[in-house]
């Protein structure tokens, strides 16, 4: 039924990427290039105090003293660091928009083609949304009822000036500054993301959600995510994220940092959707991203849900630290690579506290010459008695170029630890796809239906509103793939 | 409806079929028999346009139209069903949501609107109560974890959904216990029409009981070596296929 809709909206774009338009609104830069310069204009312009211009430069220093990873199972042309632009923001937005009437239409009529709706459907659905439109926060929606419940969603730059002890007890200590080479310059040069603080006991009482888009042209996306969720809070949060179609490759470097407390629960959801290149294997997004959560208090839960299926490559490891006796950590992925995508993702799970346990539903679809690497850790340290993993990886593929890979890891230091680790590799049947034809369901639509079907587990954990979006994506994705 | 002509077909190389002729009249309903091994279910394929059944030569003419020149999904959407011998099972899709999806794709095909989630759902209550089946079976992933009976009675719950004009059933009765024929064969009766034609492939004289068949062919390597009308069917389990081979011979 998805992927019926999803057919049609294509047909009607006449386009197989239907965010691949670009949006004609005048930009504010910083100078090309990165040296300690640029870092200073990004945070002048950010109005940053003191400490937070240190502690980028801290992050840039460093940076330059480190190379670029090379062990995952990606290959692209170097990347010319000192030929990209790290800030660009519309300049409209230069003054700060304090409402949505204040935002340029343009920018408004950019998120209605993006299907997000930053009105009335929106307050319907009870959905937030911070919407970062290159580098800048352009509107945040909902504040007051947010307010109401105490529960901080901002703007990570308003943040800095508004909640200034928040920010520096937390910045940075889940993903340290020198964490790796992406993470790093991510440091050094973020311009925007958002920020999330739910106090004691509190439901945040909708779901929070992100929109990222990369318009400009030679512009990376650096942006940076903090959510913590305080003793005993819940917190449910999605982000999004597309970019124009371009011939060149885009750097996407964020950090997202989640702290859960004692007891608290973060849920965080993704639906990636950045340029994947042509059939041909040009352009595309290269995503390069650090995302951990850190179950800092015991009982606490960190899930982590993400449907990837843009990117020219990924390069992703949510990861949960479960510092917290009893925590609890999940991964529930579902990665789709076609054409000359390249994905490198999987999950971190350390297990530190007594009793944890985690969870990997890992779900891998290959297609066109695609390369799709599961890569995943499993880490048990000495103190964590009664550790508890289950791993699950299925791979599909679609097609005989393609390659799946599943590559786990699992460091067990404790005896008690119980490590459950499935792989499955399988081929859409020939005989699924005739019973489908059969039934009079062209093959298109019959590949998403049973890609979907593959993916079930994981796209039952997103929310309700943004499960249909997601499958509608995974057929898109896959047009093309058979026949 | 179905008129087919000296029809060779080879599947991985290896001719099946050798000159089979077979028509079928709207309102009709044919019965064919034959050992196993002797091509019933590779005509049924090919019928349904299934992927590497090659026809060699002859001709597969429906409603006017030649057969073979049709996409699979474009002959379902035209009014060919075929419930098959062995259903296949997709994980992850509910049974409600793939009969929606299929009903959907046949009627856009044909330029018809599609019927919303509720519609569907209204439909395939009232039929799937007629076959005796339960709500929490169309929840489930399709066929999977299904008893052998059920994915046959799924199979004739699509059939009584999409009323097709050509339904081909390929032993559907196999795995079938009595109470469970008798439903089936209700279902199927309850479709014959002046406007529809029905192919049932069977082994056995039993099912032919509550289906009555206006002619009965047997198929033997590939070809019909013999036909005739109801009777045809008591003569076989009478003297079984060594020696209506022998006397075609
Ligand atoms: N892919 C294939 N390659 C080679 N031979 C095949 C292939 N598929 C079918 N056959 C052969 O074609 C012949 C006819 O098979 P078919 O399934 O049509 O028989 P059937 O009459 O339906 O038998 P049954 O009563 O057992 O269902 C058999 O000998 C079978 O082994
Ligand atoms: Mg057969």
């Amino acid at each position: 039924m998805a992927a019926l809709e999803t057919r049609e909206q294509v047909a009607a774009l006449g386009e197989k990427y239907k965010y691949g338009f670009v949006t004609d609104i005048e930009m504010e830069r910083a100078p090309k290039g990165l040296s300690e310069d640029t870092v200073r204009f990004i945070s002048a312009k950010k109005g940053e105090p003191e400490w937070m211009l240190e502690w980028r430069l801290g992050a840039y220093r460093r940076w330059r003293q480190m190379r670029e990873p090379t062990w995952a199972r990606v290959h692209y042309d170097p990347i010319d660091y000192e030929n990209a632009y790290y800030y660009a923001a519309p300049k409209s937005a230069a003054d700060g928009p304090k409402s949505l009437d204040e935002i340029d239409p343009k920018l408004i009529e950019t998120y209605n083609k993006l299907g997000i709706p930053l009105n009335e459907q929106m307050l319907l659905a009870g959905v937030a949304v911070d919407a970062v439109f290159d580098s800048v926060s352009v509107a945040t929606t909902f504040k007051e009822k947010l307010s109401e419940a105490g529960v901080i969603f901002c703007p990570i730059s308003e943040a800095i000036r508004d909640y200034p002890e928040l920010v520096k007890k937390y910045l940075g200590s889940v993903v340290p500054v020198t964490d790796n080479f992406f993470a790093t310059l991510n440091s050094a040069v973020f311009s925007d993301g958002s920020f999330v603080y739910v106090p004691k006991g509190v439901r945040c009482p909708m779901e929070l959600s992100t929109y990222f888009r990369i318009n400009a042209q030679g512009t990376g996306q650096f942006e940076r995510t903090l959510i913590i969720a305080d003793e005993g809070s819940y917190v449910s949060y999605l982000e999004g994220c597309t970019a124009p179609k371009r011939d060149e490759n885009q750097l996407h470097a964020a950090v997202v940092e989640l702290v859960a407390l004692e007891g608290a629960e973060i849920k965080y959801s993704t639906v990636q959707n950045w340029y994947p290149g042509d059939e041909e294997g040009k352009g595309g997004i290269y995503n390069f991203v650090t995302k951990r959560g850190d179950c800092r208090g015991a009982r606490s839960k960190i899930s982590w849900t993400q449907v990837e299926t843009g990117s020219a490559i990924t390069w992703k490891y949510p990861s949960c630290l479960l510092r917290g006796d009893d925590s609890v950590g999940e991964f529930y992925s579902i990665a789709i690579a076609n054409h000359f995508q390249q994905a490198d993702t999987g999950t971190k799970m350390h297990h530190l506290g007594k009793n944890t346990r985690s969870r990997i539903i890992s779900k891998g679809i290959s297609a066109g010459q695609a390369q799709n690497t599961y890569r995943g850790l499993v880490s048990v340290h000495p103190r964590a008695a009664n550790a508890r993993n289950y791993t699950q990886c299925d791979s599909l593929l679609i097609g005989g170029k393609c390659g799946a890979h599943t590559v786990p890891y699992i460091e067990s230091r404790n005896k008690s630890a119980r490590i459950e680790h499935e792989a499955t590799t399988s081929k859409i049947a020939e005989d699924q796809l005739f019973y489908c034809l059969q039934r009079g369901i062209p093959q298109e639509e019959a590949v998403a239906l049973i890609v979907n079907g593959f993916c079930r587990e994981v796209l039952q954990q997103l929310p309700m509103e943004f499960a249909v979006e997601a499958q509608k994506l995974v057929g898109i994705s896959l047009e093309g793939s058979v026949g | 409806m179905l008129e087919i002509e000296g029809l060779h077909v080879a599947v991985s190389g290896k001719e099946i079929l050798k000159g089979l002729s077979l028509s079928i009249a709207a309102g009709e309903v044919h019965a064919i028999m034959g050992p196993n091994g002797s091509g019933k279910s590779t005509l049924s394929y090919v019928l349904a346009g299934r992927e590497g059944y090659e026809i060699i030569s002859g001709s597969i003419r429906y409603r006017g139209e030649d057969l073979a020149a049709m996409a699979p999904e474009e002959r379902a959407a035209k009014g060919v069903f075929l419930a098959m011998q062995y259903p296949v099972e997709i994980p992850g899709v509910t049974t409600m949501n793939f009969l929606k999806t299929a009903l959907n794709a046949q009627r856009r095909a044909r330029g018809e609107k599609d019927i919303d989630a509720l519609g569907v759902l209204r439909l395939v209550r009232e039929k799937a109560k007629a076959l005796h089946i339960s709500e929490e079976m169309l929840k489930r992933a399709l066929n999977v974890g299904f008893s052998g009976g059920e994915k046959k009675r799924l199979e004739i719950l699509q059939m009584a959904l999409f009323e097709p004009a050509l339904a081909i059933l390929d032993e559907t009765d196999s795995g079938l216990d009595i109470d469970a024929l008798k439903v089936v064969a209700d279902g199927v009766n309850g479709l014959r029409s002046s406007e529809r034609a029905m192919l049932v492939i069977t082994h056995y004289q039993r099912l032919l009981n509550h289906i009555v068949p206006d002619r009965v062919h047997v198929l033997y390597g590939g070809r019909i070596i013999k036909e005739g009308g109801k009777e045809l069917a008591h003569e076989l389990e009478a003297k079984g296929y060594a020696e209506i081979i022998r006397e075609a011979a």
